[in-house]
């Protein structure tokens, strides 16, 4: 009861945001959250549910980013066309990751991971003829509804992005506790605990991990397409490493393996920087960051949702 | 290390005698054929045969690196092994993934505790109930009835399961604050849920009190009883001896003897495995 009161509440709060943010680089910083926060759902359902670390996160947004950009920009797809390709082709992209870390855990996952998204990052910059290299693609065209009998309803302006941000970010998360609810959550949840004993019981690891990577990349992916038409431009910075990074630390200080977790460490994370832009001098805000990050890691080091909810333990539920 | 001739203790189960016909083909158990397994110049297992019918409990015995994790780890699929065949349910099985293994109804537990460390007793069951329930990713993300459904049905079957191990109130306790023997009988609780056919137990008794052994070694039997084979691991004689229909004895890679509790005991070269030949000669 207590929990859809707040869950309501939060709705009512995230979907009045607009109403009450006037100021549109705010909204700005909300609508990246949202992105953001999509990803973090993405990379936890790696992370936090079989324990497997991609550090090559950024490759599969960026994938969806460019297969988005350049298929409305070159072919003239319908830019849905194009959100369609930035879900399959990351998918594809992570099906390949999964299958080749066939035997591949922890560490050396996380070394393919990284060398795959270094390939995604050389190739979106020398091959020119595709991608234009640095200079990236321009004029990537908005997303837009028309139904027929209707005025077009386009989501250029940051008012309506946000709320397909917002769409996105809900559509991700009853997601990700679908699967997390079911069956095959806990077969993703049995390789993070004990490997050989899922596989004693049963369970394939191989078959659900490449399931996980796959999920994962096509949510990181859908991400990127949304990003690409909302900034209207794509260049080889979408696969920077630091969006990795910010990924990582948006799902572990949040609370990886919980589903609130990365939504919350999303929006901490991206609100704390230009929080601390308006707060402090340049040379100030990533060793404020920084301070913070640590902090908040030495005194709840399983995530802030872990450690809140250690906090206001539920009543117990009867079944 | 126990001694092998200590007498069956009265407080534990009898066997049941059931027949256990060795060296016959059995399509529908579990038959290992000349398996050998060589780590670099140490043969672990060097050329073992051997059958196990339905039915009964099987103990597989022997001194320290006589081969029978090895043989447990082969027949499972955790290992591959240099030469020879497995067969299970009319099958060969050899080199096939222990998941698949698991599959036909063969399943194991570990020699070191094995359990979902940071998940609930009840958690650890459910997940152990993977194979008895069928929803796929579809499924999970659009038919939240069948989802529910299932959810209902294997709740059920996990509750069955931690009644019958005697786990049951402690189902919400997460599995790592638990007793090493509480864990070792969630490890039970797992195995059994896969629904085994033949559950492969490995040292399931190590580590406990004896207060703790007789528990497990009734809970084997009562296993036994519910129709699944047991083929079993242990080195505490007074637990093998009282509960096996049958004794396996594996020294330096080679099956050394193989019958009822009562022959294996009196083996001279089972004696002779386990103290030497000083004792072997009185």
């Amino acid at each position: 009861m207590r929990a859809r009161a707040a869950t309501a509440v939060l709705l009512v709060v995230a979907a009045s945001a607009p109403l009450w943010v006037w100021n549109p680089y705010h909204l700005h910083t909300l609508i990246m959250a949202g992105i953001f926060a999509v990803l973090a759902l993405s990379l936890n359902l790696l992370l936090g549910y079989t324990g497997q670390l991609s550090l090559g996160h950024a490759a599969f947004f960026g994938i969806g980013a460019y297969a988005s950009a350049l298929l409305s920009v070159k072919l003239e797809w319908s830019p849905w066309l194009g959100m369609l390709a930035a879900v399959v082709l990351p998918g594809l992209a992570g099906w390949g990751i999964g299958r080749l870390a066939l035997k591949l855990r922890g560490a050396y996952f996380v070394l393919l991971t990284i060398s795959f998204a270094g390939v995604v990052s050389l190739v979106s910059v020398n091959w020119m003829d595709l991608t234009n290299g640095p200079l990236g693609i321009p004029g990537v065209p908005a997303l837009a509804v028309a139904l027929p009998g209707l005025p077009e309803l386009s989501f250029r302006g940051k008012g309506a992005f946000y709320y397909l941000v917002l769409a996105a970010v809900i559509a991700a998360y009853v997601l990700c506790r679908r699967l997390v609810a079911s069956r095959v959550g806990r077969a993703l949840v049995a390789l993070r605990e004990n490997e050989a004993l899922a596989e004693s019981v049963g369970i394939d690891g191989t078959h659900y991990l490449v399931l996980a990577a796959m999920l994962s990349a096509m949510m990181a992916g859908a991400a990127g397409g949304l990003y690409a038409h909302y900034t209207r431009f794509v260049s080889p910075e979408v696969f920077l490493f630091t969006y990795t990074v910010t990924m990582v630390i948006m799902v572990v200080a949040g609370g990886k393996g919980t589903l609130a977790g990365p939504v919350l460490g999303a929006v901490l994370f991206t609100v704390l920087p230009e929080a601390l832009r308006a707060l402090a001098s340049w040379q100030w805000q990533m060793l404020l960051y920084g301070v913070l990050l640590i902090a908040a890691l030495f005194f709840m080091p399983r995530g802030i949702v872990p450690a809140l909810a250690a906090r206001f333990p539920r009543a117990p539920v009867s079944s | 290390m126990s001694d092998p001739g200590l007498p069956t203790p009265s407080g534990l189960p009898t066997p049941s005698g059931l027949p256990t016909p060795s060296g016959l083909p059995t399509p529908s158990g579990l038959e290992v054929r000349d398996l050998a397994m060589r780590f670099g110049g140490v043969a672990a297992l060097a050329g073992v045969s051997f059958t196990v019918s339905p039915g009964g409990v099987t103990s597989l015995i022997g001194p320290n690196g006589a081969g029978k994790t090895t043989a447990f780890n082969v027949i499972t699929g955790f290992q591959a092994p240099t030469a020879g065949q497995v067969a299970y349910a009319g099958r060969t099985i050899t080199r096939w993934r222990p998941c698949h293994i698991a599959g036909l109804g063969l399943v194991r537990t570990f020699q070191k505790t094995s359990v979902f460390p940071g998940l609930t007793v009840l958690d650890n069951v459910l997940t152990g109930l993977h194979l008895r329930g069928g929803v796929g990713v579809g499924a999970a993300l659009i038919r939240r009835r069948q989802v529910a459904a299932e959810e209902g049905r294997l709740r059920e079957a996990a509750r069955a399961v931690l009644d019958f191990v005697g786990l049951a109130a402690r189902r919400d306790e997460i599995a790592s604050d638990l007793s090493y023997g509480e864990q070792r009988l969630v490890e039970l609780a797992v195995g059994l849920a896969a629904k085994p056919r033949m559950l492969l137990l490995d040292e399931p008794a190590s580590g406990m009190t004896p207060a703790e052994k007789a528990t497990t070694a009734a809970l084997v039997r009562r296993i036994c009883d519910s129709g699944v084979t047991v083929l079993l691991v242990e080195h505490d004689m007074r637990m093998v001896m009282g509960i096996s229909d049958r004794v396996l004895v594996l020294n330096h890679g080679r099956l050394i003897a193989d019958g009822a509790p009562a022959e294996v005991r009196r083996d001279p070269e089972v004696i002779r495995a386990y103290l030497g030949t000083a004792h072997a000669a009185a």
